[in-house]
């Protein structure tokens, strides 16, 4: 190393980094011996079960706690909502109860006395009339560019088209919530989150207790996807009940209350107007979409709309239903898959009435986006691993029999980068290395890529370092949103263990008579001019007695770090005309993401978001039942998931010449689950010859939408 | 128009007749052992026919040891190993028998934890997936699955494990096609089918002649 | 879960005397799958649960007048190794459908004819007939997955058994015992389902203190049976709607037929128009076509759920030309 400088080391030098690494903690998670927050059962350990509303919209007309608190085993009782409080969804909190045993509080729970005055509620997330008539909607404003009306009167084609996305939930498998429990005036909180940095605040505050006396402890997490940033007032209720209990209390939600209230995906509807020249070259876009986000009123941003393709002449519109459905959260690329879908399904149908194939298509109008020079390649190898050109046939060619091929593309875009984070990389004297971290590991590998950039940084083994991450009483790091982890933690990590490394090497160069700036470590030791000067832990051992202590902190403006990816996406299905039913052939996923850490865990993630991507396109959805305002499918048998027969084949390719390994670290979480909305919408398309207009792509709309058009 | 079969005959008006009675031609051709009522330890069970609501003291064989826990009969076998004998390696997550998170096997067969009592078991053999990696060892399927990545957030992992030790140990060599048929029975949010999918045929290809 | 006994019989008088105690408020515990859904929803809340799977004489699997008489505590995975039911396809059709080794491994063929619906008004505790209010929440809610046919009284779920459907195909009959402690009777499978007219019926001739102990399936070996089910998920899921059938080919023409639609109304439905009209005929795409049209003719869809017609339509067509298919393979 000739410079000082914080970088990463030159492409194609490094061991780890890059490589096929098995996550660390692979073995205690597959054999169940990690730990979540659902899983504590420290001594005495009470189990608290929540009282919900059954209903749409009421008010608590009556609430009589007592009768549960002389139920067997009950030691504390929380009231969420008092006489008089009005309820906007179902499934919204009312009381809480700890008992001995899970079942006693469930039974307990059934003995308070409630009633409601249930009022008129609404539920019918695509009624935009309806919601109007009823003065339910929130206008988000209109922004126009160019003209479209002019752009329209000339253009060579024109379509309008009906699209949308319902919403969807996400049905972490651990629900939300915590165990709680009181050491003197201090509270330790295993919480559930995706922010163990950042929720000590939200128990002091309404605890009123200082924030020091606040431990929040997190080192197995059973998914987040951006619902798990918060204490939640259930985190909150955990703790005084195990206040008032005197013991140790577990509340986690029960599976109908987690879907219902804990977070979901806004949805999104739309009419679209798409227009086009006679090359293909789209001029004009108009919309108008609406969805709701509950009660608040939202939808998807308008922001986004049209999504990653940018004609010269636009006008869009936004209206929020006010819906007497759970509060959204941010969902997995908040915003992006619904407007991808409305958008790049409208672009799709577009291509079709243009009878271009729609590669040709998308490719024809990659210059109104950002990152061409990321799309065209990616197209290429895409197509290549899907042999789009060898399988694309018009739209509705699908064959003879009922059962159909098609294929279909989309493409995305994400921002990533890299959230403020500090850490600790501790260097001992016998050569093993620690770091701290107050970081979380939502299953995207964060743990194993902190492992990943410290032990390459000092050219040992994955085994002589220790990760700690997990609770916020380490250096702090931003929460796991925005697909800025891995950036967040890879940044400090790489700075702190190369600033160790340079302190090591100055001991090293005066003890061996070396240049200090000759020396680099690799392989277990220390090299000057292609000579090894000593091993790491000879090394290590001449810090002295006590360990080297090192703070990192990020970003910075250094080259480690980056932003802003694409990614193209591919989808071939299979849809049964007479059945509707869509079973998927194969998917292809091209995705740039900067300098890879570990290429198992990022394939994992885009693995994963292809998974995610192929449910909400095919399978769940949130059921908002018109007869009873609830959510009437909040169970895992009724909120259907993919499972493993149904995902067919997943090719994932990462595009990385080296100008994208210099471009640094870049969050891989949210860009690939973004696309497969609109890819797979438009093979079903490809398929069977019409657009099944709203995800998911169920066996009924896919059957609807046949005979809509044959009628 | 068909007529609903309810209303051919009313209630008592079909035919009924007693096979039993007319079956002196019957073979007893028992494909199945009558392994329960034979072991010892649900003999000893018998001894005790009907248990009352109150808490009853169980032994359960969990991982070749004989555990004693006092439940009451509406416990589930779930709970009993979650919160009693600090297993949590069985995740309770749907608690609804359909997404497979909480699979243990019960006499060597993979089962949903969490639609058995505590108190039905007693007398089988219970295995925890924590048996699968301890300090004796690390059982195929566990490093099969890190090898393939199948996990992310890891809590559905430990009962896709179970389902696929138990599904390996019912048909070893299975097919990649016979595994995908087979563990349709587990959900994962995370999305790791694919690593799954690979650990699993990675472990049917390395059991043989069954267990 | 409400606290409830636990009983262990070792003889099937023993599970009646056990199950009569109590005022019959007891539950027959076997697979577990179903029962603990149900008791966790308290939709059934007994005095006492009653384990059967000590009793010797429920895991018999014996040639029984030319057929086949099956324990009602054998498993979907035992039935696949078994010998004497390896004829009858129309069963393994489902067992196969059955996308998951712990169902198949818990799961019997008796706790599935005897499931309670799946309707999520019923599993969230609005009754069998999800009336409220003198209305139906189904007519006016979500019904995307309720009944096209028998749906005209208050009930509109669909009847849950998979294998009902084949067995009623088939003709196959279930022996009851209780509540009297020798009653045992043979009923026709078809005949045990009823349609409830309001909550306190259930969807069973089963009456409190009775027991299924076994199955019986008559000879198949001169019929061609299949079971179609439309399955949304490669794994475990309901079907949205299913049909078996029985056929009798001789000479190329169908001599004999039943078929037997399931997940369409709130008993298995037998369509005997349609089956009468295949007597006579080749079995080949057109009349397998024909004779899904006619078994959804008299189909009465609610507001969502239209596209169930077209999915009952197809599993009729489905199941005749696979069980004429051949018998290898397809």
């Amino acid at each position: 190393m000739a410079e000082r400088t914080v970088a990463w080391a030159p492409y194609g030098t490094n061991t780890l980094i890059g490589a096929e690494v098995q996550r660390i903690d692979g073995p205690l998670k597959a054999s169940g011996h990690a730990k979540y927050s659902n899983d504590i059962n420290t001594p005495g350990t009470l189990f608290a079960k929540l009282l919900t509303s059954p209903h749409g919209k009421a008010k608590v007309a009556k609430l009589d706690v007592e009768p549960a608190k002389k139920m067997p085993g009950v030691k504390a009782v929380h009231i969420f909502r008092d006489i008089g409080s009005e309820l906007t969804c179902d499934g919204e909190l009312i009381a809480a109860v700890a008992a001995e045993r899970p079942e006693q509080a469930i039974e307990a729970v059934k003995a308070i006395v409630v009633s409601y005055d249930v009022q008129g509620h609404f539920v019918d997330e695509d009624d935009l009339a309806a919601a109007e008539a009823k003065g339910l909607t929130k206008p988000q404003g209109e922004n126009k560019k160019g003209d479209v009306d002019a752009a329209l009167a000339a253009a060579k084609a024109v379509h309008k088209g009906y699209y949308g996305t319902t919403t969807i939930t996400h049905m972490c498998l651990e629900p939300h919530g915590s165990h709680c429990e009181w050491k003197g005036d201090q509270l330790v909180a295993h919480l559930s989150t995706q922010n163990v940095s950042g929720t000590a605040g939200q128990f002091a505050g309404p605890l009123g207790i200082e924030e020091a006396n606040v431990t929040i402890n997190c080192e197995y997490i059973g998914g987040g996807f951006g619902s798990k940033f918060a204490a939640d007032e259930w985190g909150v209720a955990c703790a005084k009940l195990a206040k008032e209990a005197g013991r140790p209390v577990r509340l986690l939600l029960d599976r109908a209350t987690e879907l219902k209230v804990a977070g979901n995906r806004p949805s999104a509807f739309a009419e679209v107007t798409v227009a086009c020249d006679a090359e293909g070259k789209l001029t004009a876009w108009d919309s108008k979409h609406w969805g709701t986000s509950g009660v608040k009123g939202g939808t998807v941003a308008l922001t986004v709309t049209p999504y990653v393709f940018d004609p010269p002449n636009r006008r869009r519109t936004a209206t929020g239903l006010v819906c007497n459905t759970g509060p959204n959260r941010a969902w997995r690329a908040p915003n992006h898959p619904q407007a991808c879908a409305y958008t790049q399904t409208a672009m799709d149908d577009l291509a079709a009435k243009m009878n271009m194939d729609s590669y040709d298509f998308f490719k024809k109008n990659l210059d109104l986006t950002s990152q061409a020079h990321l799309y065209a390649p990616e197209m290429e190898i895409a197509a290549k691993l899907m042999d789009w050109k060898a399988k694309w046939h018009p739209r509705g060619a699908g064959g003879n029999g009922p059962k159909k091929r098609g294929l279909g593309m989309a493409m995305h875009t994400w921002g990533g980068g890299a959230h403020a984070a500090t850490c600790l990389v501790k260097v001992h004297p016998d050569g093993t290395v620690e770091t701290f971290m107050g970081s979380q590991d939502i299953g995207t590998g964060t743990k194993t890529a902190i492992g990943i950039v410290a032990a390459d940084t000092f050219g040992i083994p994955l085994t002589s370092v220790k990760v700690h991450i997990g609770t916020n009483k380490y250096p702090k790091a931003g929460p796991s949103g925005g697909s800025t982890t891995i950036g967040g933690v890879s940044g400090p990590i790489r700075r702190a263990s190369l600033e160790a490394l340079w302190k090591i090497c100055d001991l090293v160069a005066a003890k061996y008579s070396v240049p200090a700036d000759s020396l680099s470590a690799k392989d277990g030791k220390i090299w000057s001019k292609g000579e090894a000067v000593c091993t790491w832990k000879q090394a290590a051992g001449l810090i002295g007695p006590m360990a080297l202590e090192v703070m990192g902190e990020g970003p910075k403006d250094d080259k480690l770090t980056s932003a802003q990816v694409g990614g193209v996406q591919m989808a071939e299905v299979e849809v049964d005309v007479e059945t509707g039913i869509v079973r998927m052939v194969k998917m292809v996923a091209v995705q740039d993401i900067g300098l890879i850490i570990d290429r198992t865990t990022a394939r994992s993630q885009v693995l994963g978001a292809l998974i995610m991507g192929i449910a909400y396109s095919l399978t769940e959805e949130c059921l908002f039942d018109n007869a009873t305002g609830r959510m009437i499918n909040a169970d895992l048998a009724n909120y259907k998931l993919p499972r493993i027969g149904d995902i067919g084949e997943l090719v994932v390719e990462f595009y990385e010449p080296e100008s994208e390994y210099n471009r640094g670290v870049i969050g891989l979480g949210e860009p690939p689950v973004i696309a497969p909305g609109a890819a797979i919408s438009n093979a079903v398309a490809n398929a069977c010859g019409v657009r099944v207009p709203v995800l998911p792509l169920t066996p009924k709309r896919v059957l609807d939408a046949l005979k809509g058009a044959q009628a | 128009m068909d007529r609903d079969p309810q209303t051919r005959s009313g209630p008592g008006g079909f035919h009924r007749r007693d096979f039993l009675k007319g079956s002196g031609a019957a073979v007893a051709v028992t494909a199945l052992a009558t392994q329960a009522a034979e072991q010892q330890a649900a003999a000893q069970e018998q001894a005790k026919k009907v248990s009352s609501k109150d808490p009853q003291k169980i032994i359960l064989n969990v991982n070749g040891k004989d555990q004693t826990v006092t439940v009451e009969p509406r416990v589930t076998l779930m709970n009993a190993l979650r919160n009693d004998l600090n297993l949590t390696g069985c995740k309770d997550v749907c608690d609804n028998a359909v997404c497979g998170a909480c699979t243990v096997l019960v006499d060597g067969k993979p089962v949903y934890s969490c639609t058995k009592l505590a108190i039905e078991c007693t007398g089988q053999k219970i295995t925890t997936v924590e048996s699968l990696h301890s300090a004796t060892g690390t059982d195929p399927v566990v490093t099969a699955f890190c090898k393939h990545d199948g996990m992310q957030c890891g809590f559905c992992t430990p009962g896709f494990v179970m389902a696929v030790r138990g599904f390996c140990n019912q048909h070893p060599g299975a097919s990649l096609e016979d595994c995908r048929k087979g563990l349709g029975g587990n959900i994962c949010r995370c999305g790791t089918y694919d690593g799954v999918l690979k650990a699993a045929f990675d472990t049917a290809k390395s059991v043989k002649g069954g267990a | 879960m409400r606290p409830f006994e636990y009983a262990r019989p070792a003889t099937e008088a023993e599970a009646v005397e056990f199950l009569n105690e109590h005022g019959g408020q007891t539950a027959v515990l076997a697979g577990g799958t179903d029962l603990l859904n149900l008791l966790k929803a308290d939709l059934v809340a007994p005095e006492r649960v009653v384990d059967i799977k000590h009793i010797p004489s429920l895991r018999e699997v014996r040639a029984e007048d030319g057929g086949v008489t099956i324990g009602a505590l054998v498993t979907l995975a035992e039935l696949t190794e078994l010998p004497l039911v390896a004829e009858y396809r129309s069963l393994l059709d489902v067992v196969d459908g059955v996308r998951a080794v712990q169902m198949q491994s818990a799961g019997t063929l008796v706790g599935d004819l005897c499931l309670h619906p799946n309707c999520w008004y019923y599993r969230q505790g609005y009754g069998l007939t999800a009336w409220q209010d003198g209305k139906s929440l189904v007519d006016a809610g979500d019904n995307r997955y309720h009944a096209i046919l028998g749906n005209q009284g208050p009930a509109k779920f669909v009847s849950a058994s998979r294998f009902a459907p084949a067995g009623i195909a088939w003709n196959a009959r279930v022996r009851i015992v209780g509540p009297e402690p020798t009653a045992a009777e043979w009923v026709p499978l078809e005949y045990f389902y009823v349609t409830p007219k309001t909550n306190q019926h259930g969807c069973t001739v089963l009456k409190p203190g009775q027991l299924v102990t076994h199955v019986w399936l008559p000879d198949v070996r001169n019929t061609r049976s299949a079971t179609y089910e439309v399955l949304q998920l490669e794994g475990l899921d309901w079907p949205l709607a299913s049909a078996a059938v029985s056929l009798e080919i001789e000479g190329g023409l169908v001599q004999s037929a039943r078929i037997v639609m399931g997940h369409v109304a709130p008993v298995p439905w037998v369509a005997a128009t349609a089956a009468r009209f295949l007597v006579g005929s080749p079995v080949n795409e057109e009349t397998a076509a024909r004779a899904g049209d006619m078994a959804v003719s008299g189909a009465t869809p609610v507001s969502m759920n239209d596209y169930k017609v077209q999915l009952a339509r197809t599993a009729v067509k489905r199941a005749i030309l696979k069980a004429a298919g051949p018998l290898e393979g397809a």
